[in-house]
C-alpha cells in the first residue's frame, strides 16, 4: 500500500513537472507562438478531413487553375482540384510519418549512445567509426537510394527517417553519459552492486533524458525538412494523398499565372517547421540546455 | 602535435574505408540489382546472364568490392550504366559546376555571416539584434526548396531581374554560368549565413561574458580595440569547427537547390542517377560527397590545431 502511494505520488510529480515545462516554455513570446502554431497545425492535421469543404481528390477539368474567390477560398490547381482543401490536410502524412520516426530515432540512437557511453573501450571505438561513416554519407542521397528501391511507403520510410536522423542522436547521447558517468552516485550504485542495465535504467536515464528529448524535438523539426524535400524531389507522399512538398513542385512549373496554388503550400510547410522550431527552441530553454553553439549534425 | 594530425588524417581515412562498405553493402542487400532494374520485365534467362558477365555480377561480392576498392584509389570509378560512358568524364563538369556554386556561396556567406553574428552579438536584445535574429531564424528554418522557389517567384517571374531557370548544357564555361548562378547562390547562402552568424553570435557573447574581457573592460581598454585584439580571435576559433560542420550539413540541402534551378551540377546527377537506377554512379557519388565532408571536417580540425597554442602545449606535455 505504501508503495503504491509512493507510485502514484511520483507519477503525480512527473505530471507537475511536466506542466511546469510547459509553462515555462510558454511564458517566453516566441515559445508562446511555437506552441501555439504547433497545437494548431496538430488540431488541423486532426480535424482536416472533417473541415474539408471539396474532396481531396476530386478532378474537374472545367475548374482547371481558378483564382481564390468566396467559392474556392485559395483557387484550384492544374487538375481543378481545390487548394484550399488540400492545404488544410497537407500537414497529416508528414506529421504523423515525421512524429513516429523521430520516436524510433529518439529511441535507438539514445540507448544506443547511453550503451556506448557506459561501455567504452573497443565497442564504443567501432560503434562510433561506423555513426562516423554514416554520418559523412549526405542524408539526401541515401534516403533517396532506399526509397527508390524500396518504395515509398509509411512502412519504409518511418524507420528509414528514424535510422538516419538517430544516428546524430547517439553523439548527444554518448556526450551526455560521460558527463554523468564520472559522478559519485554512479560509482556507489556500482558498490551497492547493480548491473549495467540497472545503471543505466535507474542512474543514467534520468540524468541525460533532459538533453536527448531535447536532440529530438530538434531532430522533428529536421526530419520534417527532409521528408518534404523527399516529397518534392517525387520520392516522398505518393499522389493524389495532399501534401506540401508535392503540391509545391507540382505548382511550381505554373507558378508564373497561378502563384496561389504555390503560396497556399508554402505558408503550410513554413508555419509548421518555425512553429516545431520555436516550440523546441523554448523547450531547450526551459529545461537549461544551451543549444546555440552546436552544428546542425 | 605532428602525431596527433597523422592520427587525425588515419581516422578520416578510416571513416572513408567504412563508407565505401557501406555504400558498397548497401546497394548490395537492397531488392533489385542493375541488371533486373536495367532490363526490367525482360530479366530472365539468358539475357539476365549475359548482363551479369557483361557487368561482371557474376563473381562473388566481397571479389567486386576489392576491384571496385582498388580503382577507386587509383581514381577510376568505372562505367556509368545509363550514359555507357566513363563516370569520371560525367563526374568532371558536374564536380566543376557545384564548386563554382559552393565557393561562391562560401565567399559571400563567411564574411557576411561574421558581420552578422558580431553586430548582433554586441547589440545583444537590443533593436539590431532581435531584427537580425528574427530574419536569421526564417532563413535557416525553411527549407532550401521553399526558398529558392520563392526567389524564383519575387526576382525572376514577378521583377524580371535575373534568369529563374538555369539552362545550359552541363559543360559551359565560367562566364556562360555567371549570370545563371545567382539565384542559387543567395540560396544557399542565406541558409549557410544564418546558421553560422547564430553561431559566431553565440560564441562572441560567451567571450564577452568571462572574466579577462571584463578584467579589459576594467582597466579601461578601448571598446573597439577590445572587440577586435581580444574577442574576436577568441570566438571565431571555437566557430571554425562548428562551421565547417554546418558547411559539411548543407550538402545535402545543395542537392536539392540545384534540382530547384535545374543547376547542371552533382546535386542533379545525384537524383538523375537514382532515378535511372545508376548504381555504380550512385557509389561514386557518395564516396565523393563523403571524402568532401571528411575533408573539410579535416581542415577545420588541422586549422584549430594551428590557431590554439594551447592544444600544442598539450601535446608536448603528454
Amino acid at each position: 500500500m505504501n508503495l503504491n502511494k509512493l507510485s502514484k505520488e511520483k507519477q503525480k510529480n512527473v505530471f507537475s513537472k511536466i506542466l511546469e515545462v510547459f509553462k515555462t516554455m510558454a511564458s517566453k513570446p516566441s515559445g508562446f507562438i511555437g506552441l501555439f502554431i504547433l497545437v494548431f497545425h496538430v488540431l488541423l492535421a486532426i480535424l482536416s478531413p472533417y473541415l474539408a469543404p471539396y474532396d481531396y481528390k476530386a478532378i474537374d477539368p472545367t475548374l482547371m487553375l481558378q483564382a481564390p474567390s468566396s467559392e474556392y477560398w485559395f483557387g484550384t490547381d492544374s487538375l481543378g482540384r481545390d487548394v484550399f482543401t488540400r492545404t488544410i490536410m497537407g500537414g497529416r502524412t508528414a506529421l504523423t510519418i515525421t512524429f513516429f520516426g523521430s520516436l524510433i530515432a529518439l529511441l535507438w540512437g539514445g540507448l544506443l549512445g547511453i550503451f556506448c557511453g557506459l561501455v567504452g573501450g573497443r565497442i564504443d571505438d567501432v560503434v562510433m567509426r561506423i555513426v562516423d561513416a554514416f554520418l559523412s554519407i549526405p542524408w539526401i542521397l541515401a534516403m533517396l537510394l532506399i526509397v527508390s528501391l524500396l518504395g515509398t511507403s509509411i512502412e519504409v520510410l518511418i524507420p528509414a527517417l528514424g535510422f538516419f536522423y538517430g544516428k546524430g542522436i547517439v553523439r548527444v547521447a554518448r556526450a551526455a553519459t560521460h558527463d554523468v558517468i564520472a559522478k559519485d552516485f554512479i560509482v556507489s550504485a556500482r558498490a551497492r552492486g547493480h548491473g549495467n542495465m540497472s545503471i543505466i535504467w535507474n542512474e543514467i536515464i534520468p540524468n541525460v533524458r533532459d538533453a536527448i528529448l531535447v536532440e529530438g524535438a530538434m531532430r522533428w523539426s529536421w526530419m520534417l525538412l527532409g521528408f518534404s524535400s523527399l516529397s518534392f524531389l517525387g520520392f516522398g507522399v505518393s499522389p493524389p494523398t495532399p501534401d506540401w512538398g508535392l503540391m509545391i513542385s507540382n505548382a511550381r512549373g505554373l507558378m508564373s499565372f497561378a502563384y496561389w496554388s504555390v503560396i497556399a503550400p508554402i505558408v503550410g510547410l513554413s508555419s509548421l517547421i518555425i512553429g516545431i522550431n520555436l516550440t523546441a527552441d523554448a523547450f531547450a530553454k526551459a529545461l537549461g540546455i544551451d543549444r546555440s553553439t552546436k552544428a546542425p549534425v | 602535435m605532428l602525431f596527433l594530425i597523422i592520427k587525425r588524417i588515419f581516422l578520416g581515412f578510416i571513416t572513408l574505408f567504412i563508407v565505401s562498405l557501406i555504400t558498397f553493402v548497401g546497394t548490395e542487400i537492397l531488392p533489385g540489382d542493375a541488371c533486373t532494374t536495367y532490363l526490367e520485365r525482360e530479366a530472365y534467362g539468358a539475357a539476365l546472364e549475359a548482363c551479369y558477365k557483361r557487368l561482371g555480377l557474376d563473381i562473388p561480392a566481397y571479389e567486386r568490392y576489392i576491384s571496385w576498392a582498388h580503382n577507386v584509389v587509383q581514381g577510376d570509378f568505372g562505367y556509368s550504366l545509363s550514359g555507357q560512358m566513363p563516370i569520371n568524364e560525367v563526374l568532371g563538369p558536374r564536380i566543376k559546376n557545384s564548386m563554382v556554386l559552393a565557393s561562391a556561396a562560401i565567399i559571400i556567406g563567411i564574411p557576411l555571416a561574421l558581420i552578422l553574428g558580431i553586430i548582433t552579438a554586441l547589440w545583444r536584445d537590443k533593436l539590431p539584434d532581435i531584427t537580425i535574429s528574427t530574419i536569421t531564424i526564417f532563413a535557416m528554418t525553411i527549407p532550401e526548396f521553399i526558398s529558392a522557389t520563392l526567389l524564383i517567384l519575387i526576382v525572376a517571374i514577378w521583377l524580371q531581374w535575373l534568369p529563374g531557370i538555369v539552362i545550359v548544357p552541363t559543360d559551359v564555361t565560367f562566364f556562360e554560368l555567371l549570370p545563371n548562378i545567382i539565384l542559387p547562390v543567395i540560396a544557399i547562402a542565406m541558409i549557410m549565413t544564418a546558421h553560422m552568424a547564430r553561431m559566431v553570435r553565440s560564441s562572441v557573447i560567451q567571450v564577452m561574458a568571462s572574466d579577462y574581457i571584463q578584467m579589459a573592460i576594467l582597466k579601461g581598454v578601448p571598446y573597439w580595440k577590445m572587440v577586435f585584439k581580444h574577442v574576436l580571435p577568441n570566438a571565431l576559433l571555437p566557430a571554425i569547427n562548428v562551421v565547417a560542420l554546418t558547411i559539411a550539413w548543407l550538402l545535402g540541402g545543395v542537392v536539392v537547390t540545384e534540382v530547384v534551378f535545374n543547376y547542371p551540377g552533382l546535386g542533379r546527377l545525384v537524383i538523375e542517377s537514382i532515378s535511372n537506377r545508376d548504381l555504380p554512379t550512385v557509389q561514386a557519388l557518395a564516396i565523393i560527397l563523403a571524402s568532401i565532408y571528411v575533408s573539410i571536417n579535416l581542415i577545420a580540425d588541422l586549422m584549430t590545431f594551428m590557431l590554439n597554442p594551447r592544444l600544442k602545449s598539450l601535446q608536448i606535455r603528454k
